[in-house]
């Protein structure tokens, strides 16, 4: 494949889990600095093709690439190091370890290898970022959710991403956590960062996003800006079934 | 964590110098039991410095030491090779073996390494009397060296020392933060950039390499050796045992199970031998229902809601 | 033909075990090392009835069974299901279940050996056949007509009954059986019960043509591990093929090199297993 100027190119994607497809031959590209809204119904495949991208499955067949480069098969921590971060749908922090342990968790083995003061300071510089910095030697346990979601956004941010997956990272927060939520991520969009979000909350895709792919069945619908995307007849059935239509 | 870090390492270091005096206080059955609770402290340091992070639950140990205490023996009794040269290369040929074993087991879920490692030693046992009855001539093994008790436990001593000051190194580098992240989730683990299976690897073989060591220190002790004696499954599971009743969270949490359980355990054998089994399964129980995170994660536990108090 | 034979008769009982360890392990999610303590018991009770009472083996799987059925219902209730109710993950639930059934392990071994440190030996039907032309003692072929049987009818339990498809799609999804209104706790109960329950009457069947003693039931731990994970977890079908695999592979080792070898020819097709197919033989590759 050649690098077409994209951050990450998908190619044919697929995955089956026995005789179930779901994520079927999808397509599409993300260029850099975009912020791209993967959106679909409940059970489409947007968080198998998010655990596509990132490693945590392997793609049955299609091919994924970062700048150019060959991702798809590639063990997890690979793909890590190459520059792709993560969150997850279910928030994983590391619960044994301090919040700044978690932090620095994600500072030291990507793509930048920091350790001892580096990577601390670092950490502590992730966490300001996502304003956590007041609980940085506190527990796990003492923190509310949306500090959870911060705390792991931090984590990832720790390893110089180029490439951000967020897996309905918004989902679960009362409307003023939402607000800073939005906010946030209004935030490393202005950075320049490259961004892939998965959500249910459209108010954040509209405001958000440059670009959307909405995906049903496993299949891609539709691809375009928000407002165009989310008028689009189709994708208003695939949500809301054909009656409302 | 720096300060406290060296805090402990100086405790360590006095505490070892006290413990080197102990064959001048005691000799004949104190001195004994000092040495088997010396084997056993140096077994269950190196076995937290694996499965303390990652929660795998090694039973290699008693396989390892096997090894250790065969390979002394068949090669001064069979092959005339001297003390050193057998202890030395003994622990190389168990990590090699802990390499194997770590490659095949470790890329996997944690039962299939518990498993795999659950009938490892009684696996060794059969393969080695069936070599040494075939091909060796069935007879035990002399291993005759000048050794006293204390020559032992000053050895043993040693090795502890070694096994905690590494321990102590491995808490502060990259690996160990690796293996404590592995230990937290491993998902996670792999999506921060570690590649899971290399540090496990390692730790494992570290593990292999102190328990053969210890076999093969502990061997002289003995100076006669059935082939079919050294390798048991039971040693396996005190030292299970002993390090997660002091609580394996910690470096020096095995010490705190060692001491107590090896002079229980003594005076259960002497005066119950025929139970020794159901008090092993006693106090596993106890573990697992009692005190899950040991006697140290008990303390702890304790500690910080006496602080808790004082600050409410 | 001889190891062919004496194979697959062994199989039939190792089935049975391995059926046990499974209706444990993938509906119950009990990795229960003590298993193998099971089977000795059940070897145990056959022996003692025999020669106290001169009880016959078949006999005494009657009370073998509801014994062991009510025995692990008990187990489950009062020292298992604590574990699985203060575990937050799967990973500790698991180390909480192996060291708690290695606990149990270790007490009912203690316990057997009190009440009988020797070698379970009896001699029970021992007289010999002829079956496809290779001589085999009847009490191995009968074993194994009953293990067929037992393994038959559990089969057609978990496959054409409610409560077996219950069990079934508890192993299948815990949660999503939960959703749709089965009793999990009970379910898994249940299972846990059945599965000590057969392998008890395994072991009154194997304690007819092999003689066993009170601190072996960890080589059969084993022994239904490595048939539990070659067959693939939850896969009757495959622990069948499994069982009959390490069936030949111990009697061909047995009987052309060593009957001391047939452990480590069990590791051998186990490293096999964990290298190649870690999923099953019949296993999907789960990514």
């Amino acid at each position: 494949m050649r690098y077409s100027g994209a951050v990450l190119s998908v190619r044919g994607a697929t995955k089956r889990f026995g005789g179930l497809v779901a994520v079927d031959a999808l397509d599409f590209d993300v260029a850099e600095h975009q912020v791209m809204g993967l959106i679909g119904p409940n059970g489409s495949g947007k968080t198998t093709m998010m655990n596509l991208i990132s490693g945590a499955l392997q793609p049955t067949a299609g091919s994924i690439a970062l700048k150019g480069a060959r991702i798809s098969n590639l063990p997890a921590q690979e793909i890590t190091r190459r520059g792709v971060g993560r969150t997850f749908q279910l928030v994983r922090l590391l619960p044994s370890m301090s919040v700044l342990e978690n932090v620095i968790a994600g500072a030291v083995f990507g793509h930048r290898h920091r350790w001892g003061r580096e990577a601390e300071d670092h950490a502590h510089r992730m966490l300001e970022r996502v304003g956590l910095e007041a609980m940085a030697f506190a527990p796990i346990s003492a923190l509310t959710y949306i500090d959870q979601k911060r705390l792991e956004l931090a984590r990832v941010l720790a390893g110089d991403p180029e490439l951000l997956l967020l897996d309905e990272w918004l989902a679960g927060l009362n409307p003023t956590e939402l607000e800073t939520g939005i906010e946030l991520i209004h935030d490393l969009r202005g950075e320049g960062r490259t961004i892939i979000l998965v959500e249910h909350v459209m108010d954040a895709i509209r405001s958000l996003c440059d670009n959307c792919v909405v995906m049903s069945s496993g299949k891609k619908i539709a691809e375009g800006n928000p407002a165009d995307v989310l008028a689009d007849r189709e994708v208003v059935r695939a949500y809301l079934g054909d009656e409302d239509a | 964590m720096t300060a406290s870090g060296f805090q402990e390492l100086a405790i360590a270091a006095l505490l070892v110098v006290l413990a080197a005096f102990i064959p001048m206080l005691s000799d004949g059955y104190w001195l004994s039991i000092a040495v088997t609770a010396m084997m056993y402290i140096a077994l269950s340091t190196s076995w937290v410095l694996f499965s303390g992070p990652t929660h795998y639950i090694s039973l290699a140990s008693g396989a390892f030491f096997g090894v250790g205490g065969y390979l002394v023996a068949t090669g001064m009794s069979d092959y005339d090779l001297s003390f050193w040269l057998m202890a030395a290369a003994a622990p190389v040929v168990a990590t090699i073996l802990a390499a194997l074993i770590g490659l095949a087991t470790l890329r996997l879920s944690g039962v299939y390494f518990v498993i795999f490692t659950l009938g490892l030693a009684e696996m060794i046992r059969n393969i080695v009397s069936w070599v040494q009855n075939n091909f060796l001539g069935s007879r035990g093994l002399y291993v005759l060296t000048d050794f006293t008790e204390a020559h032992i436990y000053w050895m043993l001593l040693g090795i502890t020392a070694a096994v905690y000051l590494l321990g102590w190194f491995v808490n502060r580098s990259r690996i160990g933060f690796a293996l404590r992240i592995i230990g937290n989730d491993e998902t996670v683990a792999r999506h921060v950039g570690i590649n899971t299976a290399t540090p496990k690897v390692i730790l494992f073989m570290t593990t292999g390499f102190f328990a053969a060591l210890v076999g093969a220190v502990i061997a002289p002790r003995y100076s006669y050796i059935e082939p079919n004696q050294v390798f048991s499954p039971e040693l396996s599971f005190l030292v299970v045992i002993m390090a997660l009743l002091g609580g394996s969270g910690r470096l020096w949490g095995p010490v705190v199970g060692v001491i107590p359980f090896t002079l229980v355990w003594e005076f259960v054998a002497v005066q119950f031998p025929n139970q020794t089994t159901l008090f092993i399964g006693l106090v596993f129980l106890l573990i697992v229902y009692g005190l899950p995170h040991g006697v140290v994660g008990r303390l702890e536990q304790l500690a910080a809601s006496v602080r808790e108090r004082r600050n409410a | 033909m001889d190891i062919l034979v004496s194979g697959l008769l062994l199989a039939g009982t190792y089935a049975l075990m391995a059926m046990g360890l499974n209706l444990q392990y993938g509906v119950a999610r009990i990795m229960n090392l003590a298993n193998g303590e099971m089977l000795v018991l059940g070897a145990l009770a056959a022996f003692w009835l025999f020669v106290t009472y001169q009880v016959s083996p078949m006999l005494t799987l009657f009370i073998v069974a509801p014994v062991s059925f009510a025995g692990n219902w008990l187990i489950y209730r009062i020292f298992l299901r604590p574990l699985v109710r203060r575990s937050k993950s799967q990973g500790q639930l698991e180390v909480d279940s192996i060291l708690a059934t290695f606990g149990m392990s270790f007490a009912l071994v203690g316990i057997m050996v009190s009440i009988h440190g020797e070698y379970f030996t009896y001699k029970y039907l021992s007289e010999p056949i002829t079956l496809l032309g290779t001589t085999v003692a009847l009490n191995r072929f009968v074993a194994f007509l009953v293990a067929v049987l037992i393994a038959g009818a559990l089969y057609l339990w978990l496959n054409r009954t409610r409560p077996g498809v219950a069990v079934r799609a508890v192993a299948v999804d815990t949660e999503a059986a939960g959703l749709v209104g089965i009793n999990v706790p009970r379910i898994s109960a249940i299972a846990f019960a059945i599965g000590g329950a057969v392998t008890s009457v395994g072991g009154s069947l194997i304690s007819t043509f092999i003689t066993l003693d009170a601190s072996i039931g960890v080589i059969f731990t084993m022994k239904a591990l490595i048939i539990v994970i070659m067959g693939g977890v939850g896969d009757i079908r495959g622990a069948i093929v499994a069982a009959i695999i390490l069936g030949l592979v111990e009697t061909a080792v047995a009987t052309l090199i060593d009957p001391g070898l047939t452990l480590a020819a069990a590791y051998l097709i186990f490293l096999a297993v964990l290298l190649f197919r870690p999923q099953g033989i019949f296993g999907r590759r789960a990514t």
